[in-house]
């Protein structure tokens, strides 16, 4: 059976903090953060914008693109390490705004920055199976970031949104295969009632990042005998621009295959939605026949490949909601303070 | 902010722009009526999701926010007249500068407010301007 792609929406706040503003806070070397993570500016959620509002926005711009009757959705799952709640659901609420409910199933699911991706995939087994018609899987985060932490340089805010179905008039893209790596790798955490996630600095990325994304990419690769060359685009997980080069050199892929995906530069690392960011922004270029490889990464860990080919339905539907390049074009600048108070990180009396 | 069933009851209202419109005369009715104004008993009054596309008719900029709304404060607050005819109050996301009466806005969804810390957040329709 073909399963894939019918639709896919994206959506980023218009607010950017610049990595000098964050440097200039914390007495930090700007110029050695922007050449070391490859990151030069990330998006900043608005003061009424959540995981929830990103989520929405995204889930009704892939509607928009597709036109598919909202009722033929069967299941909405929503990843996210920003859930607005810690118990009720994001993805009723995206359900309701999009008019899928009530003959439906829904849950929200958590995997550090891959969540958005086991979503696909739970979408592709209910839909393979022919238990729902069509499944909607999104990855949207408002990621957080301690102030004066490492990761406050990229955690930025942004979702993507795919419709997963089996009719293949109707998909815009053929998702080939998926293969998971998943290990009990603690590089990365946030506890109950935390406010900011702690991680291992320099632990997380040998032992988690590069080890779960060669290996699941790897697994694919030999499970369809595909080789790098024999693909158009490659889209790895980018929670900076250094990790996903340096891996797609490792498996040998070129910088010009990644390129058109990587948009972690002008946005940072939009977490759940990070690989998907980068299929979006590479669908809303591929011609037909294009082959895209992309592998997800979480922390925790585990990582989840795909090989996706294009058809020819892309045309009709890529220009029917915005595409991820009129999304992160003409941003605001703020200040730290505005971001600061953006983000929560002010607690009013 | 409101109760929880009472935000409940208003959900499509509040995240889909759902009104009604009387099939008989036309007129489109945002918050929904059950009986049309004009056609009174003979009125044909059907669901209709409103597409979302108005624009300003007049605002103001909220400085000193209620209770719940101090975190977003200035914010703008303005009737908007949607393009199928029906006029409401919302707030429009952006910078206030920029607001004029006359504007092209179009809906988003957002976050309306919240009780505290522990209650529930309350989403719903914002507006932007149409070209944001």
């Amino acid at each position: 059976m073909t399963i894939g792609i019918v639709s896919y929406g994206a959506y980023v706040p218009r607010y950017r903090i610049k990595i000098e503003e964050i440097a200039r806070l914390w007495g930090d070397n700007a110029e050695a953060l922007k050449n070391g993570l490859m990151v030069y500016e990330k998006s900043v959620p608005d003061i009424d914008e959540d995981a929830a509002t990103i989520a929405v926005e995204a889930a009704r711009y892939a509607m928009a693109r597709s036109g598919v009757d909202p009722e033929r959705i069967g299941a909405v799952y929503t990843g996210s390490e920003s859930h607005p709640y810690a118990v009720k659901p994001t993805s009723t609420i995206i359900a309701q705004a999009i008019g899928a409910t009530p003959n439906m199933t829904a849950a929200d699911f958590e995997f550090a920055c891959k969540a958005g991706t086991a979503a696909v995939q739970a979408c592709m087994g209910l839909v393979g199976s022919g238990m729902i018609d069509l499944g909607m899987a999104i990855g949207a985060d408002v990621a957080q970031g301690a102030p004066g932490d490492a990761l406050e340089y990229t955690a930025a805010a942004g979702g993507v949104a795919c419709i997963i179905g089996r009719k293949e008039s109707e998909l815009a893209a053929i998702i080939e295969g998926t293969y998971s790596f998943t290990t009990d790798t603690p590089d990365f955490w946030r506890r109950e009632g935390m406010p900011y996630p702690e991680h291992g600095g320099r632990f997380t990325g040998e032992p988690g990042y590069f080890k779960h994304v060669t290996n699941a990419a790897k697994g694919l690769l030999e499970k369809l005998g595909t080789k790098p060359e024999d693909y158009d685009y490659a889209v790895f997980h980018q929670p900076n621009g250094k990790f996903p080069s340096k891996v797609a050199k490792t498996l040998g892929f070129t910088k010009a295959q990644i390129t058109p995906g990587l948009v972690v530069p002008k946005i940072g690392n939009t977490y759940s939605g990070s690989c998907l960011m980068g299929i979006a922004a590479t669908l809303d270029q591929a011609k037909p026949g294009d082959r895209i490889f992309a592998t997800a990464f979480g922390s925790g860990a585990g990582s989840d490949a795909f090989s996706i080919t294009v058809t020819d339905r892309i045309e009709e539907i890529r220009n029917k909601a915005p595409k991820v390049s009129e999304l992160i074009k003409d941003p605001i600048y703020i200040d730290y303070a505005r971001y600061a108070r953006h983000k929560g990180k002010i607690r009013l009396a | 902010m409101s109760s929880v069933p009472r935000f409940w009851r208003n959900l499509g209202s509040r995240y889909n722009l759902e009104g009604t419109r009387c099939n008989e005369c036309g007129e489109s009715y945002y918050p929904p009526r059950n009986v049309c104004v004009n056609c009174r008993r003979v009125g044909q009054i059907k669901p209709y999701k409103f597409k979302g596309t108005g624009e300003i008719i007049s605002y103001t900029l909220i400085h000193t926010a209620a209770e719940g709304f101090e975190g977003q404060a200035p914010y703008t607050l303005a009737i908007i007249q949607l393009d199928e005819g029906p006029r409401l109050t919302s707030q429009v996301v952006g910078t206030p500068e920029k607001i004029h009466i006359g504007m092209r806005v179009r809906s988003v969804f957002r976050k309306l407010g919240e009780d505290g810390e522990r209650g529930m957040i309350y989403y719903g329709t914002k507006f932007v301007p149409e070209n944001a």
